[in-house]
C-alpha cells in the first residue's frame, strides 16, 4: 500500500528513484540538489537498490557516463543544478537526437554572477533547446509523481527521449511536508522493465552518434524534432495510466478557477500555490482573475494551453528567468509566439520575479495582476517588467 | 493555520526540531510545512527554521514573515537577534532562559505573551549535554498544543532510535516545567 508520510522532497525523490529501479547512477553533488544524491549513494550503499552509484569528477563526466550507460541499455538517472547544469551544457545535446532515455532531476538554481545558490529558473533556460522532454513540478508530491512518470515515459519505445523533471531549489528540494509514496509493486505496474531499440553490445555490434554530414543532418535533427513533438501523446497516456494505479490525475495545463476569468495569471513550478491563494483572495475581493499553470514545458501543448485560457482578456506571465537583451522572458515570449494573430487572443505582458531566490509573495501575484490590467488599459506596446525591484 | 519560527545556533539541531513538529502533525494526519533559512549555515551563528502546521491543504510557499510562535533554543540569543520581529498580535515567544519573567521584559524588552523554561539545565541533567532542541519541544507543546504529545513521541523513536528515550524524557520534563506568563 502506498503511505502518506512527512519527509524532505529531495530525500522522496531520491525513494522514487529507487522505486523506478534506476540501474546507474552517475552523479556530482551540487547545491541545492545534494540531498538527492547523498541519499541515493546510501540507499545503494546500503543494499536497498541494486544499482551503480558513480561518483564521478564533473557534471561533464556525470552526463557522458549517463549517455555512455543508457546507450548500454542501462536505467540512468541524475540529477544537477545551475553551474552543474551548465557544465553539461556540450554532453546535454547529445542524448535526444541519439534517443537516450535519461531521466534527470534539475533542482533549479540561478545562475552566476553573482553566485547564487538560491531559486529561480534561469539555469533550465539556458538549456531549453536540449531536446528534452520537461515537465515543472508544484509540490513534493508532484516532484515523485513526474518523477515516476518521467521514467514510463522516457523509455517508451515510441518515445525514447531524455527527460527532465524540474523542481525548484531549496523552495522544494529542503522542504519537508506531507507526500503520499507509492508502494513497489504500484511502481513495477507503472513502469516496465526497460527494453531498448538497440543497445551497445559487442556481440551485436552498433554505432550510435556517428557524424552527420551535411546530407543527413537536417533530416536527422528534423526526425529527433518530431520524435519530441509526437511524445506529447505517450506523456499523455503515462499521466492516464498514472491516475488508473495511483489515483493522482495530471494535466500538460492546469487551471485555477479561471471560469469567466478576464486576468489569468501564467505560472510554472512551485510558486504555483501562492499565485492560487493570491487568487482566492482576489476573488474575494470581487476580482475576475484565474491562474493557468503550465506543467509540461517540452514539447510546449500549445493547443492545451489556448484552451485553457478561455476568453480571458489578459495574460499575466511569470519568468523566473531575466534573459539580458531579450524581448521578455523565454515563457512569455513562448505565449506571443503561440498566440500571435490567433483571433481574439489576449494582451500578454510578461513579469520577471522570483530571480535568485527572491520569494514571490501573495501581495506580488496581486501587484502583477493590477499591473497586467492597468497595461492592458493604458500602455500601447507591450514590453516586459522586472517586479519588486529595490531601488534604495 | 499556525506559523512557527524558531531560532537556534548552527549545529543545536533547530532545523530538526522543525522537522519533529512537521513530521509528527502529518502523522496526525495532517498538514505540515517545515524548511530551514534556505543558504548555507555556519555551526555557531545565530539560524532560523521554519514549520506551518494546518488541519487543510497548505497552499503557500512564502517564507514565514508574521510567525504566531516564535520559539527560541539558545538562551543567549534573545539579546543578539530580534526574536519577536513581525510576532502576530497575540503571538508567543518561548525561551529558553533561567531569568524571571520580569528580567526577561527587560533584558530583551519583550512584550508578548511569554512561556519560559530553563532548558539547558534540564538538557545538561538529562541528556547529559546542552542542546536544547528536542527539551524545547517541550516548552512548545505545554504552551501551543500545536501537535500532540503521542506524536511528537513517535516522531523522536522515528528519528534517533535508541536515543528517544533520553529525549522524550527531556521532552516531558520541559513539558511540566514550562511556566506561561500571558
Amino acid at each position: 500500500m502506498s503511505k502518506r508520510v512527512g519527509v524532505e522532497v529531495s530525500i522522496a525523490v531520491a525513494d522514487a528513484v529507487a522505486l523506478a529501479r534506476a540501474e546507474v547512477i552517475p552523479a556530482y553533488p551540487i547545491t541545492p540538489q545534494t540531498h538527492i544524491v547523498e541519499h541515493l549513494s546510501e540507499i545503494v550503499a546500503n543494499g536497498h537498490l541494486d544499482a551503480e552509484f558513480i561518483p564521478v569528477e564533473s557534471e561533464h563526466a556525470a552526463m557522458s557516463c549517463a549517455c555512455g550507460s543508457s546507450a548500454a541499455g542501462a536505467r540512468t538517472f541524475t540529477a544537477t543544478s545551475s553551474q552543474g547544469l551548465s557544465l553539461m551544457s556540450e554532453i546535454l545535446y547529445h542524448p535526444g537526437p541519439m534517443r537516450l532515455p535519461i531521466v534527470m532531476v534539475v533542482a533549479n538554481r540561478a545562475l552566476a554572477a553573482p553566485i547564487s545558490i538560491w531559486n529561480d529558473h534561469q539555469d533550465i533556460m539556458v538549456q531549453r533547446d536540449i531536446g528534452w522532454i520537461q515537465t515543472f513540478a508544484e509540490n513534493g508530491q508532484e516532484a515523485v509523481d513526474l518523477l515516476l512518470h518521467a521514467f514510463r515515459v522516457a523509455e517508451d519505445r515510441r518515445v525514447a527521449l531524455p527527460f527532465i523533471v524540474n523542481i525548484d531549489g531549496f523552495t522544494l528540494s529542503h522542504v519537508i511536508e506531507p507526500i503520499i509514496m507509492p508502494d513497489q509493486e504500484e511502481v513495477d505496474r507503472y513502469i516496465p522493465p526497460f527494453k531498448p531499440h538497440y543497445k551497445l553490445d559487442p556481440r551485436k555490434p552498433v554505432s550510435m552518434g556517428p557524424v552527420g554530414i551535411p546530407e543527413v543532418y537536417t533530416e536527422e535533427r528534423m526526425a529527433h524534432n518530431e520524435a519530441l513533438k509526437a511524445s506529447k501523446r505517450v506523456i499523455l497516456q503515462g499521466w492516464k495510466e498514472f491516475a488508473e494505479i495511483f489515483g493522482r490525475q495530471y494535466n500538460p495545463v492546469e487551471v485555477y478557477r479561471t471560469e469567466d476569468a478576464e486576468t489569468l495569471l501564467v505560472t510554472m513550478g512551485s510558486i504555483s500555490e501562492t499565485a492560487m491563494t493570491a487568487v482566492d483572495e482576489m476573488r474575494n475581493a470581487g476580482k475576475k482573475v484565474g491562474l493557468v499553470r503550465i506543467r509540461l514545458w517540452r514539447p510546449f501543448p500549445g493547443p492545451e494551453f489556448r484552451k485553457a485560457i478561455g476568453k480571458a482578456k489578459t495574460l499575466a506571465v511569470i519568468d523566473r528567468c531575466l534573459p539580458p537583451g531579450a524581448v521578455c522572458g523565454p515563457v512569455g515570449a513562448e505565449l506571443r509566439s503561440l498566440l500571435y494573430r490567433v483571433p481574439g487572443a489576449p494582451k500578454i505582458f510578461s513579469f520577471v520575479a522570483g530571480l535568485g531566490g527572491r520569494d514571490v509573495t501573495v501581495d506580488r501575484f496581486k501587484e502583477i495582476v493590477d499591473k497586467a490590467e492597468l497595461y492592458a488599459k493604458k500602455r500601447p506596446v507591450e514590453l516586459y517588467e522586472v517586479i519588486g525591484v529595490r531601488e534604495k | 493555520m499556525k506559523e512557527v519560527r524558531l531560532h537556534g545556533r548552527g549545529g543545536q539541531g533547530g532545523v530538526t526540531s522543525a522537522e519533529l513538529v512537521a513530521t509528527a502533525a502529518i502523522a496526525e494526519g495532517r498538514y505540515a510545512q517545515a524548511f530551514p533559512s534556505f543558504g548555507p549555515e555556519r555551526r555557531g551563528a545565530p539560524v532560523a527554521a521554519f514549520v506551518r502546521v494546518s488541519d487543510k491543504q497548505i497552499r503557500t510557499r512564502e517564507k514565514v514573515y508574521h510567525p504566531d510562535i516564535v520559539l527560541v533554543l539558545d538562551a543567549s540569543l534573545p539579546g543578539i537577534v530580534k526574536v519577536s520581529d513581525g510576532l502576530k498580535d497575540g503571538g508567543i515567544v518561548i525561551l529558553n532562559s533561567s531569568l524571571c519573567e520580569d528580567d526577561i521584559r527587560k533584558q530583551f524588552g519583550l512584550t508578548a505573551k511569554l512561556a519560559v523554561v530553563d532548558a539547558n539545565t534540564i538538557a545538561q541533567e538529562v541528556l547529559g549535554i546542552p542542546i536544547t532542541n528536542t527539551t524545547m519541544l517541550g516548552a512548545l507543546l505545554k504552551a501551543t498544543g500545536i501537535v500532540g504529545l503521542d506524536a511528537i513521541s513517535d516522531a523522536l523513536d522515528k528519528r534517533f532510535g535508541k536515543l528517544a528515550e533520553k529525549n522524550k524524557a527531556a521532552l516531558r520534563r520541559a513539558y511540566e516545567e514550562t511556566v506561561i506568563y500571558g
